[in-house]
């Protein structure tokens, strides 16, 4: 299935119940250069709109929510040493946490890829 | 960012930051680039390791005029003007009668008067303060109509040379008037980087054409206020507002050096009661610099606590330090808790992270030695 987007500028994707979580391109653009990346703990439960890492740019602090809820299953380790990977390749190599959907239907709550862009573009 | 730009100063170059694709912020009351599409990180390593072009025309410039104008001044800075070299330049602060810090500032001896360099947002108050300071002892003449430009890194002098070839021997932390074709300019080889470069004053109207001329030059970049501020951080440098103001003294900020031997002993300038006894007596708190063990940067604001978990300072400014390859700060601890690898704890979004004092500057000064 292609992906889904939230305001907040994270996207998603969704393989059976296991949804992987990134920021999008537009949003490692404005943030600049990503120093740190904090990811949730694994086993955590998380709300769809809890604070569930942040990504610190040269510049200032950002928060990561959860744009659905369920339980941390993954995160990315790589980001730990490689924290420049959601710059250069944000919406692959640069993923986030992985989460096991306990609410699949809040996936009809986020935007598709039409509805993103417009969202971005309403932003410039 | 969304701050009417129509409200905010402009620079000289304003036109050509535009040009060049910055990213504005308001700062200080003026529109002014925090970086360029190079991005930080790039920026500050440009600078380490070629050099780059900033903007500092936000800041304030004056002369300080009149025979008696150095006796004047010191009444209200603690550092050795008479002291200075003909041509020389030295860093220090308007204290206030508490022993704490108005502002930091740059003095020059310039053909016989002072030139002045001050802090953007201390700009109003700090020619209030040495007007009324002086009396009718000295005059001062603010200057409006020159831009300010710091060209700083290793390969500024030989870029600067290509000119100005009366650059290339200036002493660290000097002046010297130069001319650049028909544009005459204001030079002090000095900066707020760590490295070693130029702050160049010119007539407004000719600031654009001189920095398109720099900035053609293959090892100059623009440079934007992200990456200074990175860059005076891993040199240990203050920024005033954040690491120093009107509640710490030149003591507690360690800046003791600034303090001309002379002047300890005259104690002829605001707050000395305070400020000298704490020469010997040590003060309660000191400006130390921070690395934090992990990648997590702690930003100003940051509480610092001790190994039991208890607050006892607070990080005043912290970020990544793209040439120290990790998160660095500084702040203020307690005497006792200053020196260097000490281990102390930082209260980032709720945990403790563990951290240890470092020895500033974190990254070594690279100024000219002659």
């Amino acid at each position: 299935m292609s992906s889904k987007y939230t305001e907040d500028h994270e996207w998603i994707t969704v393989d059976g119940d296991i949804a992987t979580v990134g920021i999008t391109d537009y949003a490692q653009k404005s943030l600049g250069d990503i120093v740190f990346v904090e990811t949730p703990e694994v086993g955590s439960a998380v709300s769809a709109g809890d604070e569930a890492g942040v990504v610190e740019s040269v510049k200032a602090a950002s928060e990561i929510y959860a744009p659905l809820s369920g339980e941390i299953v993954e995160t990315n380790a790589d980001l730990e040493d490689e924290p420049s990977k959601v710059n250069t390749d944000p919406t692959t190599g640069g993923w986030m946490f992985k989460i096991k959907m306990s609410a699949p239907s809040e996936l009809d709550g986020l935007m598709d890829e039409d509805a993103y862009t417009a969202h971005v573009e309403g932003l410039e | 960012m969304n701050t009417p730009s129509t409200t905010l100063l402009k620079t000289p170059l304003d036109a050509l930051h535009r040009e060049l694709d910055a990213k504005m912020v308001p700062f200080a009351g003026y529109d002014m680039p925090v970086q360029y599409p190079l991005g930080v990180l790039k920026e500050h390593e440009q600078t380490r390791s070629r050099a780059g072009l900033f903007d500092v025309s936000h800041m304030g410039q004056a002369y300080l005029k009149g025979p008696d104008a150095i006796a004047a001044l010191e009444t209200l800075v603690p550092g050795d003007l008479d002291g200075l070299a003909a041509d020389g330049v030295r860093y220090t602060l308007l204290t206030n009668d508490k022993g704490g810090i108005i502002d930091d500032l740059m003095v020059s001896k310039y053909e016989g008067d002072l030139f002045l360099v001050f802090n953007a947002a201390c700009k109003e108050q700090d020619i209030a303060h040495i007007t009324q300071g002086i009396g009718e002892r000295a005059k001062l003449e603010v200057i409006e109509d020159r831009a300010l430009i710091a060209l700083q890194g290793p390969a500024a002098a030989e870029v600067l040379t290509r000119y100005i070839p009366a650059v290339r021997h200036m002493e660290f932390m000097t002046i010297a008037k130069l001319r650049w074709g028909g544009t005459s300019c204001i030079i002090t080889r000095s900066g707020y980087t760590g490295e070693d470069g130029y702050e160049i004053s010119v007539p407004a109207e000719d600031a654009e054409d001189f920095c398109r001329i720099l900035l053609s030059e293959e090892e100059v970049e623009a440079c934007g206020l992200g990456a200074r501020d990175s860059l005076r951080l891993e040199a240990g440098l203050c920024l005033y507002g954040n690491d120093i103001d009107q509640t710490t003294t030149p003591i507690e900020a360690g800046l003791t050096w600034v303090i001309g031997k002379r002047r300890r002993e005259d104690k002829g300038f605001p707050g000395a009661d305070v400020i000298i006894p704490q020469i010997a007596d040590k003060p309660e708190k000191r400006r130390v610099g921070i690395r934090p063990d992990g990648r997590a940067p702690a930003r100003a604001g940051t509480e610092i606590t001790d190994a039991d978990g208890n607050t006892v300072g607070m990080v005043t400014s912290g970020g990544f330090g793209p040439t120290a390859g990790g998160p660095v700060a500084m702040g203020y601890v307690p005497f006792d808790m200053a020196a260097p690898d000490t281990e102390i704890g930082l209260s980032v979004r709720g945990k403790i992270l563990p951290a240890k004092v470092a020895k500033m500057p974190i990254v070594p000064h690279n100024y000219y030695k002659g």
